[in-house]
């Protein structure tokens, strides 16, 4: 690799986590975690409940203090510019999106003021989403209101409107109907390309498929990381949630059908 | 067993169900898809005599659950959505509770629960509220289960939960359906529409469709093919833009793409797309539809 290579390639690291480590008195939540994300990246993070997910998301949002190791997202170190990195992300989640009693153009102008942005440039980011989804009609209307489907791409472009370095995308399509779900995800796609870095979580193993590199973690570790295709392949299993269950529990799915 | 006719539900103004019919016969593990919304809980508390329907029937074993909703008691478990034994009682007082005002005992009907049971059994003496995810939701099932009922009703009870420790709950559902008792669970999770004998779509207050899996697969009209290329978001616009196309979805790292008819020269399509040298190589093949696409096509243009 030259220099010129290297530097590119670290400009184009939006996520870096070194050794992490978390513990909670005796209890290692997080256990010595280092990967990197990549700029318009899809990367998932998966792992049985209690697996050490959300406290490494908490770290990374800035909100929970490393016992060990290092994490920076977009440039900013976690623990000495938490508000900088607060500011460099954005998040959503199927339970915490938008306010139902408030109007599309209401919850755009809230969380616009929350994620610090300046009057001119909300309002320009705001014509631009209206202009983007065809909300006109729409935008002042209670979001409690509209279908499923409206108020999760609402909700998504919210979480982009200042432009984050990286989007959290927690459990974005849980109790979402087919059609939706896969149109959420053609979004989240398109989002990438514009070279948005995305960072999701979820329990769905067939939306595994559509993350370009996936963790897996198991007790605070990353178990696994790589291509969704790769790791099949390197584990010698045809679907994600037999890969799932393979790493996380140990044995094969077959084996332990076979057993009942 | 189950005999659910024409019943429809509102609140206010929400429509909540729609002239639902279905029968579940007994023994049968039923499974009822839906996202959230759908009026699945809503047909789950008509059915446990929580709610009265505003119109249509509901019996189980041809007893109304209106008018004998006591008898109908006493043969249904229910494990509601969110958790909703007594926080402060143990996990010990709580089983002990549900068989008393049930008129059993813990002892008399142990051997139904053992399996789920002994998973939690360590901490018998812990406050029910102070058990993690799993463990109050093997405790709730304990519950449900611990008066033997003929017919047993769970309200999503995987929302939030890996897909490991599903697979798990899924297995210890069959052996309770082994038991010779009737299961019907709810469930957002479209990939679970599959783990039952059969599965009804609900959809905004309507049942779209039930059927054993292969017949949910097979209502799907069009031919079905996975597409994969180097620029898929591209190459599925372009599908979408072509008026021969029925339906085009993205489905992780492949586009289920469907032409209208049987006749159509896909072949022809996608060696003109591949030569215009816009995705680089498409490769396509032939699959059998799953029971999203199924899904996806029941519900389209419906929201």
């Amino acid at each position: 690799m030259t220099d010129g290579e290297e530097i590119r390639q670290e400009e184009n690291i939006v996520v870096e986590v070194q050794d992490l480590t978390k513990r909670f008195g005796h209890f290692t939540a997080v256990k010595e975690v280092s990967f990197d994300i990549f700029r318009g990246e899809v990367f998932g993070l998966l792992g049985a409940n209690g697996a050490g997910k959300t406290t490494m998301i908490k770290m990374l949002c800035g909100l929970s203090h490393p016992t060990e190791g290092r994490a920076r997202v977009a440039g900013y170190d976690v623990v000495h510019h938490p508000e900088r990195v607060k500011r460099s992300i954005g998040y959503m989640s199927q339970r915490f999106s938008l306010y139902e009693d408030l109007t599309v153009m209401e919850n755009v102008e809230f969380f616009g003021g929350i994620y610090g942005m300046k009057r001119e440039e909300l309002k320009k980011a705001g014509a631009a989403m209206v202009r983007r989804l065809g909300l006109e009609e729409i935008k002042g209307r209670l979001i409690r209101t509209l279908p499923t489907g409206w108020k999760q791409r609402i909700a998504f472009s919210v979480a982009i409107l200042h432009r984050p370095e990286l989007v959290f995308l927690d459990e974005p399509t849980s109790g979402v109907d087919p059609v939706t779900r896969r149109r959420f995800w053609e979004m989240i796609l398109a989002t990438a390309r514009e070279g948005y870095t995305i960072l999701v979580t979820t329990h769905y193993m067939d939306e595994a498929e559509y993350c370009d590199r996936v963790a897996v973690m198991a007790e605070g570790e990353v178990i696994a990381l790589d291509s969704p295709e790769q790791l099949q392949e390197t584990h010698g299993v045809t679907s994600m949630e037999e890969l799932f269950w393979k790493l996380t529990r140990g044995e094969s799915m077959i084996t332990n059908r076979d057993k009942r | 067993m189950i005999t659910i006719r024409e019943v429809s539900k509102s609140f206010g103004t929400t429509q909540a169900l729609s002239g639902v019919s279905l029968e579940i016969p007994r023994g049968e593990l039923f499974v009822l898809i839906g996202p959230d919304g759908a009026g699945k809980s809503t047909l789950f508390r008509l059915l446990v005599t929580l709610l009265l329907p505003d119109g249509g029937g509901i019996t189980v074993k041809g007893i109304d659950v209106v008018k004998d909703f006591r008898k109908i008691r006493r043969i249904m478990g229910y494990m509601p959505g969110t958790f909703s034994l007594y926080p402060d009682l143990t996990v010990e007082e709580n089983l002990q509770f549900y068989a008393r005002i049930f008129g059993t005992s813990v002892q008399e009907n142990y051997d139904l629960i053992r399996e789920v049971y002994e998973q939690i059994a360590p901490f018998a003496d812990r406050p029910a509220g102070k058990l993690s995810g799993g463990m109050k939701q093997k405790l709730a099932l304990s519950c449900a289960l611990i008066h033997r009922p003929e017919v047993l009703v769970l309200d999503e009870p995987t929302t939030g939960v890996d897909a490991a420790s599903r697979t798990e709950f899924w297995g210890m559902l069959k052996r309770i359906q082994q038991e010779g008792i009737t299961i019907l669970v709810s469930t957002a999770y479209m990939d679970e529409a599959a783990r039952g004998d059969r599965a009804g779509f609900l959809f905004n207050g309507h049942l779209l469709h039930s059927g054993t899996p292969e017949e949910i697969r097979r209502i799907y009209p069009y031919p079905l093919y996975a597409c994969r290329s180097e620029d898929n978001y591209r190459l599925l616009e372009t599908l979408r833009r072509d008026p021969s196309t029925a339906a085009a979805m993205l489905y992780g790292k492949t586009i289920h793409y469907s032409p209208r008819t049987k006749e159509q020269p896909v072949e022809e399509l996608m060696t003109q797309l591949e030569a215009s040298g816009r995705y680089g190589r498409i490769r396509y093949e032939p699959i059998p539809p799953t029971l999203e696409d199924s899904f996806a096509y029941l519900s389209t243009g419906r929201d």
